[in-house]
């Protein structure tokens, strides 16, 4: 494997973190009003994911950033053609990072609540805007010969988009729930587990229907190997929450999304980023790469860094494996 | 406005406003560590209570630098995408080095730390608080790196019309970096230490007849403050002359426009402030007030050396860089059009001032203070609180004054040609900007600033509250004999 298509692989892992993390982030957020039903639930909900959300989110600014440093060519096309969406995402982001933060520092039901719409609409939209881009940059951005765009700003948008937004949305609230299920107590342990196995897969039916689209057109031989693993770790997933085991379901789940990610980036190969306007003008691994000088000291640098991080990440969880229920929660004490 | 336009006042809204977060951050969470380790050391209450006010108010801070660097890290791709196909092989190296080795290591480890109070050995605990703010610092030294390469390219070649990477080690020991590094680290310090000692002097003032429990934690914050306030300021001097010096050589451009020193002088005089318009074209209408040969004596060491002006700058830049911008609609309205050298005179030369007054009024608050609190005093003056809380202002308009020189000063370029130099090299801002629509930069620009504009009185009204809680606000409650062993020691 040439360096260039080494990173390709790390950017998909790198996306790969990023879903699996904060996909149970966004699931939090998103069913923080369904799951929690009194003041003290939904601080358990938040509290589940306190000191890692943030953590998690650098998988995102890294994604971003080992594209720039990787394939500044796809970093440029992708970010300016689907400016709107991502500004959305972006808003998202900025809105549920500091509703976390400030939701708990002042004593009053209407701040609460202010925060909380902000989390559930920020958590909301972001996934959305997550699957939404990922799905498009699959199948295919307007760009021309410049790798610019040709159209207008919603010129992006296709039904696979919605498709796509719908799948991560779906997928998050399943790993969400499965989540909550394995990191909480008491009854929003039980709501949680009793989300998943009444809509679980209605939940995860975009998903699969998202995989199709893409094995049908896209896909070989193998790929239909990747789609049945998906499949059956969902089932597995499904059966063994069931079961009440829900550290293996979401380990499950997380075979899932690896299987997902591993489709969509094997559909892109050996694109970066495919032109829905003529075949020629898509951007491809070899052409977009760096220089392997660039590449070269990259590839050190995450070498060194990655396994790092996995383990203080890994030490995080570790440090934080405690279940939460309401009884943990401290009454609020705030000037 | 144009996309040009747009896109510009964008980058420096959002950036202006994520390093007023910023520098808060690298220096308080430094301090709020060695608070903490005076605690560990001496297990004295004073060092806790300070470390979980001081604390409290970094993270009510922390978040917004997060969540405003989100958007740091995505808005060259969209609003630059020229640039960044540009820079791309060398440019964002760094940046993908500040998230892999920075980032992470910063926004884990402050996880860790809010939330590990009780559940992590005090050692441990500890540990965490040094991790985090010594990522926090070694973030800025990538992204200085990328932005000093941006002033001053080193380290590539010119290969089929882009730069390439020949040497990281060259990117990451640039000279420009190694001298803005300290600037701005101190920057970052003098701003924590503004903070410290305003905050500090309206405490010990507003407790000065009650012999209040928590008077030593007002007085140490002062002293500490204004300490590191004085350090900062000392670093910054020798610092600036230092990034003053290189960029007489590298960017004589901004120098000269940051004295509008409009024709070449010998020895030239330093400007201490200017009546009239220094952006006059003619330099005719402008009366400065000068220090006979400091300027001489700053760029090169010498006081008999020769300062080459705005007008002898600009012949030389035409026949380096070209006379116009190419004939590419792509440019819109200055495809063709003679390239303007000279950046916005009244901006640079009021930024270097106002940079440097702004510091120098905040190191000579905490001299104040220090001599006003000298062996257990307590100052009675109304005024002292007040100008020790504007005081605080004080460093970030510095920050602000100094970024806003440095980025427009090096207009009309976006990355500055290297003097000395690699054939190519250079990019123009106009030719650097996104070919959007100005309804999309529009909606952008609108949106960012309106959400960063609400969430700025969120964060003053949030901060503004728990600095009035004082200590009791963050000391956690005496045990009852209901509570229940299983309570989370913090929780959101």
């Amino acid at each position: 494997m040439d360096l260039a298509t080494l990173w390709f692989v790390i950017i998909a892992m790198l996306w790969l973190g990023y879903l699996f993390l904060e996909g149970f982030d966004f699931g939090v957020g998103m069913l923080l009003p369904v799951l929690g039903r009194t003041d003290r639930e939904r601080r358990v909900l938040i509290n589940t994911i306190g000191p890692v959300w943030d953590g998690n989110e650098v998988w995102l600014l890294v994604a971003g950033g080992a594209t720039f440093a990787a394939f500044p060519g796809w970093y440029a096309s992708l970010f300016s053609v689907a400016y709107i969406p991502l500004l959305l995402f972006l808003l998202a982001l900025i809105g549920r990072g500091v509703a976390f933060e400030y939701r708990g520092k002042v004593d009053s039901a209407r701040w609460r609540r202010a925060w909380d719409t902000v989390i559930v609409t920020g958590s909301w939209v972001a996934a959305l805007g997550v699957g939404a881009v990922l799905t498009t940059n699959v199948v295919g951005l307007p760009i021309g010969a410049d790798g610019n765009r040709i159209g207008g700003p919603l010129a992006m948008v296709r039904w696979e988009t919605l498709l796509g937004a719908a799948a991560v949305a779906g997928y998050a609230i399943v790993h969400g729930a499965v989540f909550l299920a394995l990191k909480t107590d008491g009854d929003v342990r039980e709501r949680a587990r009793n989300l998943v196995l009444r809509l679980g897969p209605v939940l995860l039916a975009p998903l699969v229907a998202l995989l199709l689209v893409i094995q049908l057109r896209y896909g070989s031989g193998w790929s239909w190997l990747v789609l049945l693993v998906v499949l059956a770790a969902a089932v597995v997933a499904y059966l063994r929450l069931a079961a009440g085991r829900e550290g293996q379901a979401f380990a499950g789940l997380g075979v899932a999304v690896t299987g997902t990610v591993v489709a969509l980036f094997a559909a892109l190969y050996p694109n970066v980023l495919p032109s829905t306007v003529d075949p020629a003008f898509s951007l491809s691994i070899a052409e977009t790469a760096n220089s392997p000088y660039t590449l070269t000291v990259m590839s050190w640098v995450a070498l060194f860094g990655t396994p790092a991080v996995l383990v203080y990440q890994g030490w995080t969880y570790w440090v934080f494996r405690q279940r939460i229920s309401a009884e943990h929660i401290p009454p609020v004490q705030v000037p | 406005m144009d996309v040009l336009d747009l896109a510009r006042w964008q980058f420096g809204i959002t950036t202006v406003y994520h390093f007023l977060m910023v520098p808060l951050t690298i220096g308080l969470a430094l301090l709020v560590a060695g608070m903490q380790t005076a605690w560990v050391r001496t297990g004295k209450i004073v060092y806790l209570k300070m470390t979980k006010f001081w604390g409290k108010l970094l993270l009510i801070n922390f978040a917004m630098g997060v969540v405003t660097g989100i958007v740091q890290e995505f808005q060259f791709g969209m609003n630059w995408n020229e640039y960044s196909r540009f820079v791309g092989d060398v440019f964002g190296a760094p940046l993908a080095m500040e998230g892999l080795i920075a980032f992470f290591v910063e926004s884990t480890f402050l996880g860790l730390w809010i939330f590990g109070w009780d559940r992590l050995p005090k050692r441990v605990h500890l540990a965490c608080a040094w991790a985090f703010s010594l990522a926090t610092i070694a973030s800025a030294y990538f992204i200085l790196a990328a932005n000093s390469w941006m002033q001053h390219p080193v380290g590539v070649k010119f290969v089929d019309g882009r730069p390439q990477m020949t040497s990281i080690g060259d990117v990451l020991t640039n000279n420009t970096v190694l001298a803005a590094f300290p600037h701005t680290i101190a920057g970052a310090f003098a701003v924590a230490a503004a903070f410290l000692v305003g905050v500090g002097a309206w405490w010990l003032w507003r407790n000065r007849e009650a012999a209040d429990e928590h008077r030593q934690v007002w007085r140490n914050s002062i002293k500490l403050g204004a300490l590191t306030g004085l350090v900062a300021f000392v670093v910054l001097v020798i610092s600036g002359d230092f990034q003053g010096k290189l960029m007489f050589q590298q960017q004589p451009m901004k120098m000269a426009a940051a004295e509008a020193l409009c024709s070449t002088e010998q020895p030239a005089g330093f400007s201490l402030f200017a009546v009239g318009d220094v952006g006059d074209p003619d330099c005719e209408n402008v009366k400065s007030f000068t220090m006979p040969a400091l300027l001489s004596f700053l760029a090169h060491g010498d006081v008999s050396s020769e300062v080459k002006g705005v007008d002898d700058l600009i012949t030389e830049y035409r026949e380096r860089y070209g006379t116009n911008y190419p004939d590419d609609p792509a440019l819109g309205d200055l495809a063709g059009k003679p390239i303007e050298y000279v950046p916005n005179l009244p901006v640079t030369y009021w930024g270097f001032r106002l940079m440097i007054g702004f510091g120098a009024l905040s190191a000579g608050f905490g001299l104040v203070a220090l001599w006003l609190t000298r062996r257990g005093r307590i100052p009675r003056s109304r005024w002292f609180p007040r100008l020790g809380l504007l005081a605080i202002a004080a460093p970030f308009l510095a920050n602000s004054a100094g970024w806003i020189f440095t980025e427009m000063g090096r207009q009309p370029f976006v990355v500055v040609p290297n003097p000395t130099g690699i054939d190519g090299v250079w990019m123009f801002t106009a030719t650097a900007v996104s070919r959007l629509s100005v309804g999309e930069i529009w909606t952008s620009l609108i949106a960012l600033t309106t959400v960063y504009g609400v969430l700025a009185v969120v964060e003053v009204f949030l901060l503004r509250r728990y600095i009035r809680a004082g200590i009791e606000g963050v000391m956690p409650p005496k045990p009852t004999e209901e509570s229940d062993r299983d309570v989370l020691s913090f929780a959101y």
